[in-house]
């Protein structure tokens, strides 16, 4: 009943076009999180530190994009974003240029990822004990370097549960490029199962590999999470 | 706040320039078509949301006091549910599922055939499933939060298992998962959409068909962007009164 060789890694089969589109969908999740991670220590800072206009604008920029759906986002930033930069060529007198789907997926994602992330790391910054930032500056630290041997290590332990939770968010939400066109593992599933009308098979399949992602994920951050809290006392 | 005034005062002149360049004249043309889209998507935002929170209860339930095989059952549903994208299983519930009812004659001749026929059903089914299963986690917490005494406050006045369960287990958890509510109400109505993918026709629909129909790129997604952040505003603006007028911080 179940045809296992549509599975098969080689053409008859269509195992290795979900297996490459699982790889594009890392890709995409891996380099959308740093981006976000990049735009969310910016963010985070902007918030806590920034003066009052830096502080409103940030502000604009976490609640549209939390109350905005992740779909209509990646529409808006996918067609706005390239036709800005192929706008900003053509002016500088270079010609338009096609951007490449992988690099435009990041973008999207990271975009959307920097403001939740923003929220993460604003919260874990709060949650340092003060003292310890005022010991950096009595020790004379600059403060790039209290930033990167105090407040990014100390913040650590409190935002590892929320940058977990990010990090699945991110390697869901690639799914939603398939929308727009871009094949990753759910288009990837989608064509594979169109083609074959075994449907079933391939999004059991797309599900269980989608799962394993999660699976490994948490146990990477649990072990993140017991590193970067060790010294600290245990809450449990 | 004189930033705060200058901050409007560009807004306004971005809201007053966008009005002005953009074409808006589709909009008293689509007017009714996007009420109609925006009930649907309420529709299934509330429909859903009533109908997975009724789900989570006996999910969160058997997690914390249920027989063990029933228990890994509830545990693996969640993992599961939490760990695919939605976009996958209302793809998998619509075109998989859907794919075998036609072949099951039982299904084709009885009386729920007519709406197994369009695709709400499949949307519905898949958003329950999905807000069930991100609940279900809430309520684990909930039903676990409990204080102890309580509980053996209601054993030792000689309640059996049931009573209890109604009178003190149930409403004590409902009252401490409902600040979460408010959250998972939001991440919901932010995964409507994507219905709009299997032929629902929701706000978001009705919007890329005036893509479509007019050639427009920007104004119809701006305008989008706009009708949900008025329905996220309302929605938290709703929840916080709630919220408000139910005691729930136990003294």
């Amino acid at each position: 009943m179940i045809q296992w060789e549509l599975l098969a890694l080689s053409p008859p089969g269509w195992g290795g076009l979900l297996l490459q589109g699982l790889l594009t969908s890392m890709k995409i999740a891996g380099g959308g999180y740093l981006l976000g991670l990049l735009l969310g220590i910016g963010g985070a800072f902007g918030k806590l530190y920034g003066g009052p206009i830096t502080r409103d604008l940030m502000e604009c920029y976490t609640t549209i994009v939390r109350a905005v759906p992740e779909l209509v986002l990646i529409l808006i930033i996918y067609y706005a974003g390239t036709d800005l930069l192929n706008r900003l060529l053509t002016s500088i007198g270079l010609g338009a240029m096609d951007i490449n789907g992988l690099a435009a997926g990041i973008m999207v994602i990271g975009i959307v990822q920097g403001a939740y992330s923003t929220e993460v790391l604003r919260g874990a910054i709060k949650a340092i004990p003060h003292g310890e930032i005022e010991a950096a500056r009595a020790f004379g630290m600059s403060p790039l370097l209290t930033l990167r041997r105090v407040t990014l290590p100390a913040m650590l332990p409190h935002a590892i549960p929320g940058l977990s939770n990010l990090w699945l968010i991110a390697t869901k939400d690639t799914a939603l490029l398939a929308v727009i066109g871009f094949t990753e593992l759910t288009l990837a599933t989608r064509q594979a199962g169109g083609t074959t009308k075994a449907y079933f098979l391939f999004f059991c399949a797309a599900g269980v590999l989608y799962l394993l992602i999660t699976l490994i994920s948490n146990v990477i951050f649990g072990l993140a999470e017991r590193r970067a809290r060790r010294g600290l006392p245990s809450f449990r | 706040m004189p930033h705060r005034i200058l901050l409007i005062l560009l807004a306004a002149a971005l809201v007053a320039y966008l009005a002005l360049t953009m074409r808006w004249d589709w909009l008293p043309e689509y007017s009714s078509a996007l009420l109609v889209g925006v009930w649907h998507t309420l529709l299934l935002l509330f429909s859903s949301a009533l109908l997975g929170f009724l789900l989570a209860v006996p999910l969160g339930l058997v997690q914390v006091t249920g027989p063990a095989p029933l228990s890994w059952l509830a545990r693996g549903f969640c993992t599961v549910i939490r760990g695919t994208p939605l976009l996958l299983q209302i793809w998998l519930i619509y075109y998989g599922v859907g794919s075998l009812f036609p072949q099951i004659p039982e299904i084709r001749e009885s009386f729920l055939w007519p709406y197994l026929r369009q695709a709400w059903p499949y949307g519905l089914f898949a958003l329950t499933l999905s807000f069930a299963g991100y609940e279900g986690e809430v309520m684990r917490g909930a039903f676990a939060g409990v204080p102890r005494g309580e509980l053996e406050a209601a054993r030792a006045f000689g309640m059996g298992r049931f009573t209890m369960l109604r009178r003190i287990w149930l409403p004590r958890a409902v009252q401490r998962a409902l600040p979460t509510l408010n959250g998972e109400m939001v991440l919901q109505l932010k995964s409507t959409p994507l219905v709009a993918t299997i032929t629902v026709i929701d706000v978001y629909a009705v919007v890329a068909r005036i893509r479509q129909d007019t050639f427009l790129v920007y104004e119809p997604l701006l305008f989008l962007a706009l009708v949900y952040m008025c329905l996220t505003g309302i929605l938290v603006v709703a929840f916080r009164y709630f919220e408000r007028r139910i005691p729930t911080r136990s003294a």
